[in-house]
This record gives C-alpha cells, structure tokens and sequence, in this order.
C-alpha cells in the first residue's frame, strides 16, 4: 500500500486535467490525480484553492469544463461542443459512475426523513436492486463496523455530528463502491467529534479501501494518506509521499499554508 | 329538543341540511384532487427551465389571483358547458350537454385552489436541503428517484402547513358555488331560510356544521403534518433512543 505498487493494475481513478469556472472565476486550471486500487490520497490547501469542487467533480456532482475521468478503466463518456465544453453527458453512464463511487459530505447530508438503517439500505435497494432483507442484513454489519448498531432505529436529527457522520460513511460503504470520496468529512464537526469519524477513515484506509480524502486535517493526511496533495488556486502546487510535503515542503505557498495550520 | 323545522322528514330541513353538507363535502374533495393535481403541474412548471411553461403558469396564477372567486366560477360554469358542448359537436355528437354543476363548481374551486397551492408547492421544493438531493445523486439516484424518494416526502413536510390553510379556504369557498345553483349546504341552508321565515335558526344550524367540518379537518391535519414531519425536531412521533444521546455539551 506504499506509493510504489510493483506491478501496477489500471488504477482505480484517474482524473485528468480538470478545467471548472463558475462565471468568470477559475477554479480548477487542470487538475490530474490518479490513485491506484487501496491507495489513500489526501488533498490539502486552503478554502478556495479548488479541492472540493475537484471532488464534486469526479463525480460529476459539477459538471467539469473539459478533462477526463476513468473508472476502474470505464471511461466516462463526455462530449464537448463548440465551446470546447463538456456536453450531452451520457446521464446513465453517469449514474452508474456515482453508484460506484461512494460519497461522503461534510455536512453529513443523511435524509432526514429516514431513519438510520433506511438511509444506508436506501442506495442498495433502489440502485443496486437488492433485496430488503439482504440489504438490511448488510446495513446492520455495516453500523456494527461504525459502532452504531443500537441506532438503527433512531433519526439523523437525533443524533451528533460525529454520529451522523459515521452512518454516512456506512450508507456509502453499503453501495460497495470501488472507490470513497471525503469532502472534508471532520469540518463541521465539534472538536471532540473529530476523533471517532477519523478512527472510522482509519480503519477503512487499514483495509485497503481506495480514498481521495479533501481534508483540513493535517495529522490525518500525513499519518494515514499515501499520497499528499497540496492544490493552490485550482492548481497542483506540490504532490509526494505526506513525508516530504510535511517533512520538507518544496513550495514556499505550501510551507506557508502549512505554518498557517500548526 | 331539536326545534321542528331541523329535524328530518317532510316538516323537517334537517335532512336537507345533512345532504347539502355531503354535497359540500364532496365538492370540497373533487376540488381538493383538482387543485393538487394542478398545483403540482403549476409548481412544476414555474420550476422548469422552459420560458414557455414557466409563462403559462405564471399567467395561471396571475389570472386566478386576480380575478374574484365568485366570477371564476360563474366564468367556468359559462364558458365550461359551451366548451364541451364544442367539443361534443366536434365528435359529431348532436343536442345539448348538461354541464354538470358539481364538475363545473369542483373546476373552478380546483382551479383557485391549483392557483395558490402551485405556490406552496414551489416553496417546498427548494426548502428541501440541497445537499440531500446532493446525496441521493451521489449514490446514483435516477432524477426520477431522487423525487419520488427523497424530494417529494419531505416537500410534504414543509408544504402540509400551507396546505391545510388552502383547505380551509377552500371549504368555505365551497359556499360561493351556490350561485350556481348546486344544492349545497349554503343554498339549501337559504333555501329553507327563506321557506320557514326562520333565517337565523338556519344561518345558525349552517355555521355549526361549517365549523365541525373545520374541526375534524384539523385533527386530519395534524395527524398527517406529525406524520411528515418524523425525525425532524417538532414531530412527536420520534422514537426515543434507546441509551439516551452521548451528545457533547
């Protein structure tokens, strides 16, 4: 699971050159990432450098301006018209794209008029078309493995942040996607929430799972990711194992951000 | 106990009266299907992207607005019985057509109702939080699921409350279409007024029945905005945790 896998597989992600404007403002000025299967990359920088609507865009939650986006090697078709932007999207391919990409947002997004165990079975009943009983059997391993079991039966509103977040991060296990992406998954939660949702990242990163983690925790990019990414307004600005981008920034923009944050 | 002229039978407009309150009753429920049927489709297209929806139906809601009750519907009434007396014509079919008075009130009582819950409904759609639409995309939601099973159950939470208000209105309003001529409640509430000399025994009688129509209408209400609003903070039928909430001071 170091940086070097020996003989590599076609990665599990590949993003490439990932252009996004919203108006007249730049975001991404082409953004690449590519991580292979079981590999944890953790993106970094500071608010408006780009990181989240990279993520968004991966999975097309922002529809990007031009690059491209492969999973497990299925290349997602995108058209692009006179403009050279991206248009007339495939929108199946696209749903089956998300349904294999496992989503998790900072502000939870649970579906509030569902209870815990509805809102992980939701996804694999509805896209994947499994059945009830399955599903739930699933569902209740899954909040077993978050430490959460006892709430099945209990509503998103009745429950922490910490909690909330841990059962979003089940219902995106329960789609068994290929790869889970973090919108800054710890941001919006108290100080001492952080803590249980990171041992959850931790453990799935343990297991080989494949995570583009956006994140403002340091510790967490540098400790459990195997690859750092520091975007500076829409732009790599430095990439490399977190022990040299901790260790010893090359960037004069990423030391700055980083004394910024001790 | 029950003074004479109320109670059922030949000397009686007891009767009467019960059978003019169905009738409003069911005006009320047509109207009710009519007007949800089109508040949706108006809601819907005051949200699409077409300026040609969005302008009929801001139009639609313009005209109803701005037009009294009591002459939309005459205007149905009028206009309704020769449209589809045209219409029958059309389909070669020959003689008069007796527009029905209930069609022709519910249609209009609907189309008031449509009118002003097409703004409810627009209203609810965006209270529901972006990111749980975010989050059904997410997980590969088809658009038309994302409606059906995340979009649309909790629209009916925020729009229950405008709703019932509409509701109420409208069962009054059920009182303007006796000019129509249908023997509702109100007109035969009049009817016997004016027979018996006895105007405010039944204008009383009248109010009372009105009233208890209201009340079991809220009790629905309630009932069903407790329903719509599980797991939110507000609706009573939230289950207790079983361990109480480890929830940081």
């Amino acid at each position: 699971m170091a940086g070097h896998p020996a003989a590599p597989p076609p990665p599990a992600l590949v993003a490439e050159d990932i252009h996004k404007s919203f108006g007249a403002l730049e975001v991404l000025k082409g953004v690449s990432l590519s991580a292979a299967v079981g590999q944890v990359i953790a993106i970094i920088g500071s608010s408006g450098s780009g990181k989240s609507t990279f993520l968004r865009c991966i999975n097309f939650l922002e529809v990007p301006d031009r690059g491209r986006i492969a999973l497990d090697g299925e290349e997602i078709q995108v058209r692009t018209d006179r403009a050279g932007r991206l248009t007339g999207v495939d929108r199946r391919q696209i749903v089956r794209l998300r349904s294999q990409l496992g989503m998790v947002f900072q502000s939870f997004n649970l579906w509030a008029h569902m209870t815990v165990l509805q809102n992980i079975v939701e996804g694999p009943v509805q896209v994947l078309k499994r059945s009830k009983a399955a599903a739930r059997e699933e569902a209740m391993a899954l909040l077993e493995k978050v430490g959460l079991e006892d709430k099945h039966d209990t509503y998103p509103a009745q429950l922490s942040g910490g909690q909330q977040q841990r059962v979003a991060i089940a219902r995106a296990l329960a789609m068994q996607p290929k790869v889970l992406l973090f919108d800054e998954p710890t941001s919006s939660l108290d100080p001492e929430l952080v803590g249980e949702v990171l041992r959850v990242m931790q453990d799935l990163a343990g297991e080989g799972r494949t995570m583009i983690v956006v994140t403002h925790e340091m510790g967490f990019a540098r400790e459990v990711s195997d690859r750092t990414i520091f975007l500076h307004r829409g732009r790599i600005e430095e990439e490399g194992p977190p022990a040299d981008l901790f260790g010893a920034p090359k960037s004069e923009r990423l030391q700055q951000f980083l004394s910024s944050q001790m | 106990m029950i003074p004479e002229i109320l109670q059922f039978g030949d000397t009686g407009f007891g009767d009467e009266l019960v059978v003019g309150a169905l009738i409003t009753v069911e005006i009320a429920i047509y109207s009710l299907a009519i007007g949800l049927a089109l508040g949706l489709a108006a809601a819907g297209a005051k949200l699409s992207r077409s300026p040609i929806l969005r302008g009929i139906a801001e139009v639609y809601s313009l005209l109803i607005r701005g037009i009294p009750e009591l002459l939309i519907i005459l205007l149905v009434y009028y206009s309704g019985g020769a449209a589809i007396e045209a219409l029958l014509k059309l389909f070669g079919h020959d003689g008069g057509f007796d527009f029905n008075k209930r069609l022709a009130g519910s249609l209009a009582l609907g189309l008031i109702f449509g009118a002003f819950a097409s703004e409810v409904f627009r209203g609810a759609f965006m209270a529901v939080p972006k990111g749980q639409i975010e989050a059904a995309l997410a997980v590969g939601m088809t658009r038309r699921q994302v409606f059906l099973r995340i979009r649309f159950p909790q629209m009916m939470r925020f729009a229950l409350p405008g709703l019932g208000n509409l509701w109420m209105v409208l069962l009054k309003d059920t009182s303007l279409v006796s000019v129509i001529a249908l023997d509702e409640l109100m007109r035969e509430t009049s009817v016997a007024a004016e027979a018996t000399q006895r105007p405010f025994v039944f204008y009383l009688a009248a109010t009372v029945i009105y009233l208890l129509l209201t009340v079991v209408s809220d009790i629905f209400r309630a009932r069903l905005e407790r329903h719509a609003n599980r797991g939110v903070a507000g609706g009573e039928r939230l289950r207790r945790p079983r361990r109480p909430l480890q929830r940081a001071a």
